[in-house]
């Protein structure tokens, strides 16, 4: 992992005092709100329906069990006993007051985590591939290009009130789990012909009112490149972007009103006009970034596989989540492994300090010191020796985590919703508990297979609904919830906007209408071998709108 | 009818302005303006408590009179009155004599 050097050191210390001034200036009267927010902003902090809450950085999703213990002290200390992590693989604390958040701060800073630049017009966390580092499909680590790029952005002077916020994602493997084509900027790690490092660059993705699917503006940009082109976006973006209407300022606007190819060039031409400058990575650099990154020394475990074998047969449970929740590691004796936050009636991407701690304890004992964040709200364990599964999944069954449905209908993103959220029109977590609930039975969900449900408040789309193969979005009407349904978005290599399927759905009728979806699925599909989001690419969206709206579909 | 809420600065606490000038923690203690002077005056006292940075993010709510006490009309009020539905244990609903939202 990363770690701070002495510089890193004194500028987080410092941002913590200047914060911690601040904030005792605003409780004194010294400065208005209007003076403040944009400072607490800054730092993290937004004003929730309940309270403040804090989000906190998890760079590209990387923790250390120090750090995820830290973050259980802070659920513990000064909030209500548990945190939530979100789909940019960031955790949000719901209850913090103000006058505690300068000591979290602190405290955070002490194991090397802060909140800079998870609010306003600059670039946020850079997410990355939750397997990073581990996969067997990747062709280098995608995270030390995600921490220069971090390094980069952090307080840059040029990028920190862009025209609106900036969100890049790094993923290094085909497979794509790190949703780039719906980020500002994604870049896809990939080697040339001659087995060179660089970046397919995709631009102008995102999701919001205005959901778009990046473009690819460059096949292979050469990895020393990766500062100067971004840089060159950057300039382009900040120049054109739309300042004068916020919900046309997002880049994905600027590249759609261009056209892809006359953005492209302006890039291009920026990028030329950068020359082999200072922003040229220089190898040692790189190489000395990734050393940070270096992964745990794995030794051979080849025992693993009988072991398991035994434990398989004689416990179910154990059976099902090695199933759904053991990733292929590039090393044959380990695995990656996905603790599932989405546990049956649990709100998804919440974990109590009990339970931070106890992962914390398993990441240490068993997996590198490491933990990962997904966007999609779980936590992975990356490096497991494939002997020690069974071991792992017993204390993750003794802390109830070890619910067996990842990438399964249960396993949903939600945003916090109405419950929480100052933004939202109608609340999300119920809506996941009670999908949940109705497809608790393992069987029946490991019957319908991959599918992905994601459920956002309000049309900011932090739940990701455009591209849920299912998505819902709450809106209000009337006064009422009322739940659109959206159908056939995907978020992987293959990114595609959900279609909205017809009339919305009340509160106590909408988790009915995902089931009948379900069912109208297993029903058409060819076999196990068709998942939800094929058989819909195949059918398209008639037999589904018949099957929730019946004679009325056309009107629909 | 509408009553006037707000956050209050120190710990962001959803806090309504009762007829004492106060700001309270239940909503049940909101003073209700039934016509637009009366509202106009919860509006100045807020002005005021923002301006003395002992509130943010004031606001008027709709409201309705239910067994005598004010109602938002919108869920998200009804959520700030009590705490999030799906965590009965937290928020104001936490407390005695506060009521669920939903």
């Amino acid at each position: 992992m990363y770690r701070y050097d002495e510089f890193d050191h004194a500028f987080v210390a410092a941002r913590v005092a200047e914060f911690r001034d601040q904030a005792e200036r605003r409780l004194a009267g010294e400065i208005t709100e209007e003076q403040f927010k944009p400072l607490r902003l800054m730092n993290g902090v937004y004003l929730q329906l309940h309270a403040y809450m804090l989000r906190i950085a998890v760079p590209y999703g990387t923790l250390s069990s120090r750090q995820m213990r830290m973050l259980a002290h802070i659920a513990r200390t000064y909030d209500k006993g548990y945190g939530h992590f979100t789909t940019r693989q960031n955790i949000q604390f719901n209850w913090p007051a103000l006058a505690d958040i300068p000591a979290i701060l602190a405290d955070l800073a002490a194991v090397e985590m802060h909140a800079i630049q998870t609010s306003g017009n600059c670039i946020r966390n850079v997410t990355a591939d939750h397997f990073a580092g581990a996969a067997a499909d990747e062709v280098a680590d995608p995270r030390p290009y995600a921490e220069i790029l971090r390094q980069w952005s952090t307080v840059h002077p040029e990028f920190s009130y862009l025209p609106r916020k900036f969100k890049i994602a790094v993923t290094a493997a085909e497979r794509d789990r790190a949703a780039i084509q719906v980020h500002d900027i994604g870049l896809h790690l990939k080697k040339d012909a001659d087995g060179r490092l660089g970046f397919a660059v995709y631009v102008g993705g995102g999701q919001g009112r205005t959901p778009m699917i990046a473009k690819k503006i460059r096949d292979f940009l050469p990895e020393a490149d990766l500062l100067s082109y971004v840089t060159a976006i950057m300039r382009v973006y900040n120049l054109n972007g739309r300042r004068d209407n916020k919900f046309k300022a997002r880049i994905k606007i600027l590249v759609h009103e261009t056209g892809a190819q006359a953005f492209a060039a302006a890039v291009e031409q920026e990028f030329a006009a950068l020359g082999d400058g200072a922003l040229r990575l220089p190898e040692e650099d790189v190489a000395a970034i990734a050393a940070y990154f270096a992964p745990p020394a794995l030794a051979p475990r080849p025992e693993g596989d009988a072991a398991l074998a035994a434990a398989r047969a004689a416990d179910p449970g154990f059976a099902a989540w090695l199933r759904r929740n053991v990733h292929q590691h590039r090393h044959p004796d380990y695995a990656s492994l996905t603790i599932s936050l989405k546990g049956i009636g649990e709100a998804p991407g919440d974990a109590s300090d009990v339970q931070m701690d106890a992962v914390a304890d398993l990441a240490e004992a068993y997996a590198g010191d490491e933990i990962r964040v997904s966007h999609e709200q779980n936590l992975i364990l990356p490096h497991v020796a494939r002997a020690d599964l069974k071991a792992v999944y017993d204390r993750l069954v003794a802390i109830g985590l070890a619910t067996a449905n990842a990438g399964l209908v249960t396993d949903m993103i939600a945003c916090p919703g109405l419950d929480y959220c100052a933004l939202a029109n109608a609340r999300s977590i119920p809506v996941a508990q009670e999908i949940a609930g109705r497809f608790a039975d393992q069987a029946r969900q490991e019957e319908i297979g991959d599918l992905k449900i994601k459920i956002s408040g309000c049309i900011n789309a932090c739940g990701h609904h455009h591209v849920g193969h299912i998505g819902i979005l709450g809106v209000e009407k009337k006064g009422s919830e009322l739940y659109q349904i959206t159908l056939g978005g995907s978020a992987d290599e293959a990114t595609s906007i959900g279609e909205i399927v017809g009339r919305g759905f009340g509160p106590q009728e909408i988790a009915g209408a995902v089931e009948t979806i379900v069912e109208t699925y297993l029903g058409h599909r060819t076999g196990r071998e068709e998942s939800f989001l094929a058989a819909y690419r195949r059918l398209g969206p008639g037999p589904f709108k018949e099957a929730l709206y019946g004679d009325h579909a056309k009107a629909a | 009818m509408q009553i006037l809420t707000a956050n209050r600065l120190l710990d962001g606490e959803a806090v309504w302005l009762g007829p004492d000038r106060l700001w309270h923690e239940t909503i049940a203690a909101a003073e209700v303006a039934h016509d637009a002077a009366a509202a106009a005056r919860l509006e100045e006292t807020g002005r005021a408590a923002l301006a003395a940075s002992h509130v943010v993010d004031v606001a008027l709510v709709d409201v309705e009179l239910v067994d005598g006490r004010p109602w938002p009309k919108r869920l998200r009020e009804r959520i700030r009155a009590a705490g999030p539905t799906t965590r009965t244990d937290l928020g104001k609903q936490a407390r005695p004599a506060t009521a669920r939202a939903a």
